[in-house]
């Protein structure tokens, strides 16, 4: 698998109110792959991964999945949205089935990825209960395993844990970087938290804001397998705040005003 | 707390003692000031009389007749009302262009009296049950189209988003994400309208009709009966009761999700 992003841009609006929110925007991500975008608001990190989702159309440019352009929405890129995006009238094992079911996968083997998946995600006792009986960590593993289980080439988290709570943030960060090494996942993650960028992706693209473009990469080769440990080397901190740094000085040069 | 006054906490805590007190206070009320003679019987009967008249009409069948009468045409105008105002609220929610189409119509003859449609109705269809059943229809049609088309538009874009990167088409998200979504919605829309459609027959009934509770009650006015004045009144409020804790039971075993 092989996704290319060729020059995207993305104008908001039209006419003398037309906005730039994406300026020319490139970047590549390989099978098993862990790549972040880190930005502050207003870096229209959001809006690229809608347009690789298929969700929106670039103005210009192409998003490419193994050399086909993305035309709109797609199972081959599965997302999970930063909240409220479990079907609240169903199992936790129905949200799971549900993109099988939309392809008219045979009912014993949506079931059997359905169980498959849902202990991946270590799930399997809360199998049928209502997303309102599960706790925000547990709803976004559903809905990582509801991603993961319509067989996707890539999978797109947009802010997955935005809105938990530090500490379940801190374990859904092991979980996720626990099934990636297990599973071999392709994974473009969007987040404005550094730390959890450098925690779990391999390559960490930068963006600037106003109008949203990528300014710096890093390859993040740290040692993973002990994520807890990692938090506080040396090198991950230096690593983190040069960052921090770089990220601060793009959002004073784009809130000073132009001369 | 004393034993006795937590007696009474206890008894006030569920739900129906004290609607059902309000009931017997207002009965008890009734029952003094009717009796006391201040009020002539001719304008208010006792709740005696008004239970003898009402045993009488049921012996006679009059009440069932009447009774069945009444029913069979809100459901007639009312199932016409749902049915036609389902497809056309959903269209209405989730198409942009159909909505500025409609919107502002609906919102003119929304304004428009249901009752002020009779003399029309009459004149076109005559005195039978057809201008009844289509005064109903055409005093519901509208309040249900606006409520069905606003559940629709607070479909969370989440959830239909995740349905499209999952695979899904249209039809699909129609019927498997928006159908399901706006269920409750929809039950409490019919739920609310009904009360409507209810006083829509009463008023059809008082300007022409053979049978029917409405009818019952201007006959009775004509021969000075107030104590069948009364029945009229009270049978209409307790059918209508009935319909309300229908619905509301439907609602709560079809879309406990909800609750």
């Amino acid at each position: 698998m092989h996704l290319s992003v060729c020059g995207i841009s993305k104008w908001f609006g039209h006419g003398s109110t037309a906005k730039l929110v994406l300026d020319n925007i490139s970047f590549d991500l390989h099978s098993g792959e862990f790549v972040a975008l880190v930005g502050s608001s207003g870096s229209g990190k959001s809006t690229m991964m809608r347009l690789v989702a298929g969700l929106e159309r670039p103005s210009s440019g192409e998003v490419l999945v193994d050399g086909k352009p993305v035309r709109g929405p797609g199972h081959d890129r599965g997302m999970v949205f930063q909240k409220y995006s479990l079907y609240p009238w169903m199992s936790a094992a129905a949200n799971v089935a549900f993109g099988m079911r939309l392809q008219g996968l045979a009912a014993r083997e949506v079931k059997e990825r359905t169980a498959y998946f849902l202990e991946v995600v270590g799930l399997a006792d809360a199998a049928r209960r209502l997303p309102r009986e599960l706790s925000g960590g547990m709803q976004q593993r559903v809905a990582i395993a509801r991603a993961l289980a319509a067989d996707p080439k890539v999978l797109l988290l947009d802010e997955p844990f935005g809105a938990l709570d530090l500490q379940i943030r801190e374990s859904m960060q092991e979980f996720l970087h626990d099934l990636w090494r297990r599973t071999g996942l392709t994974a473009l993650l969007i987040t404005h938290d550094l730390e959890e960028a450098l925690l779990l992706a391999q390559r960490v693209h930068i963006m600037a804001p106003r109008p949203g473009r990528l300014v710096q990469t890093v390859e993040a080769d740290l040692d993973r397998s002990d994520l807890a440990h990692l938090r506080v080397t040396p090198r991950f901190l230096e690593l983190r705040e040069e960052l921090a740094r770089s990220l601060r000085q793009l959002d004073a040069a784009a809130s000073a005003p132009a001369s | 707390m004393s034993t006795p006054l937590r007696r009474i906490q206890r008894a006030i805590d569920q739900p129906w003692i004290l609607g059902v007190s309000g009931v017997l206070v207002v009965l008890l009320a009734w029952q003094l000031i009717a009796s006391s003679g201040v009020v002539d019987r001719l304008f208010l009967p006792s709740p005696a009389a008004v239970w003898a008249a009402g045993s009488a009409q049921a012996h006679e069948g009059i009440l069932l007749k009447d009774a069945l009468a009444s029913i069979g045409r809100v459901i007639g105008g009312f199932a016409l009302s749902a049915i036609v105002a389902l497809p056309l609220g959903i269209a209405m929610g989730s198409s942009r262009v159909i909505c500025q189409l409609l919107e502002p119509l609906l919102g003119l003859i929304r304004y428009m009296p249901a009752p002020a449609f009779i003399p029309l109705l009459i004149i076109y269809f005559g005195l039978g049950e057809l201008p009844k059943i289509l005064l109903i229809f055409i005093g519901t049609l509208f309040f249900n189209t606006l409520m069905i088309m606003d559940a629709v538009k607070f479909v969370p874009t989440e959830l239909i988003e995740t349905a499209r990167t999952l695979g899904g088409r249209s039809g699909q998200i129609l019927l498997q994400v928006v159908a399901p979504c706006i269920a409750p919605q929809v039950l409490d829309a019919y739920r609310i309208n009904m009360a409507a459609a209810w006083n829509l027959v009463i008023v059809a009934e008082l300007v022409a009709a053979n049978e029917g509770l409405g009818k019952r009650i201007s006959l009775a006015q004509r021969f000075l009966r107030t104590d069948e004045i009364f029945v009229g009144l009270i049978v209409i409020g307790l059918i209508g009761l009935a319909i309300d804790l229908g619905f509301r039971f439907v609602m709560k075993r079809s879309c406990a999700w909800a609750n």
